[in-house]
């Protein structure tokens, strides 16, 4: 094979790698992982959702478990097999004095967010487990329901992941 | 990054002589409100010129800078006013 053909043949196998490498590349994204319902845990998911939105970078975020409750509707409440328990409910509010320092709400987070494009994925085990039926969760725009594999997906599409 | 690094080029005089082209007041909101008002601004700032952030929140000057890096934009300085920051930014991208 002589020069010229061999170097063909080196720049067809780069340009083979580097077309398989751009295909693989995480993505301007972010990638969250909220479990606690614990509401300083998911105003701190949503707050970084949003950081993370300013710097033009794509969100995705996966709720399992009690932070399922956290998407929930008040006055949507249905009323469940659970009867009266409180499992499933929202989880109490947060103890800081936000309207002090001008600090959003969770409410006002989860609007922005919207607003904003950032995508929701939730557990849809975790709405069964919590006993949470899907008419009962707020009126997000990009509210989707999966498995741990969207999960697995959005992780290894992010430039990002973290899991609070 | 060091803070050298993100060290502000222009003097208190040269900044209040500047210009502006767009100013965000988020002055009583807290983060993330000042950078959402941000980047919701920049892009009613002509292109080459300086956008002016009113900040309550001290956090947002470091914020600013590092948005500045990462988004193409130069990071010109910060003015104390009575209660609030004033960052100032030129708009490149």
């Amino acid at each position: 094979m002589n020069d010229s053909a061999h170097d063909d043949e080196l720049i067809k196998t780069l340009v083979k790698r580097l077309e398989a490498l751009e295909r693989e590349a995480p993505r301007n994204q972010l990638a969250l992982g909220v479990m606690s319902g614990d509401p300083e845990h998911t105003m701190a998911a949503f707050m970084v959702a949003l950081g993370a939105t300013t710097f033009d970078m794509e969100v995705e975020m996966f709720f399992m478990f009690s932070a399922t409750a956290t998407l929930r509707d008040q006055k949507k409440r249905v009323k469940n097999d659970l009867g009266d328990s409180t499992f499933g409910m929202r989880p109490p509010m947060i103890k800081y004095d936000l309207k002090k320092h001008g600090a959003m709400s969770l409410e006002e987070l989860i609007r922005e967010a919207g607003e904003a494009g950032v995508r929701i994925t939730v557990c849809n085990l975790s709405m069964d487990l919590m006993g949470i039926k899907r008419g009962e969760l707020i009126d997000y725009p990009h509210l989707n329901f999966a498995g741990v594999a969207a999960f697995v997906d959005m992780c290894s599409q992010s430039k990002q992941c973290w899991f609070m | 990054m060091t803070d050298s690094a993100l060290a502000e080029t222009m003097t208190d005089s040269e900044l209040k002589a500047l210009k502006i082209g767009k100013i965000v007041d988020a002055r009583g909101t807290a983060c993330p409100g000042p950078m959402l008002e941000a980047k919701r601004a920049i892009g009613e700032c002509p292109v080459g010129g300086v956008m002016e952030v009113q900040s309550s929140d001290d956090g947002t000057i470091v914020d600013i800078q590092r948005w500045c890096r990462k988004m193409g934009h130069e990071y010109l300085g910060n003015l104390a006013n009575d209660g609030f920051w004033s960052v100032y930014l030129q708009r490149k991208a």
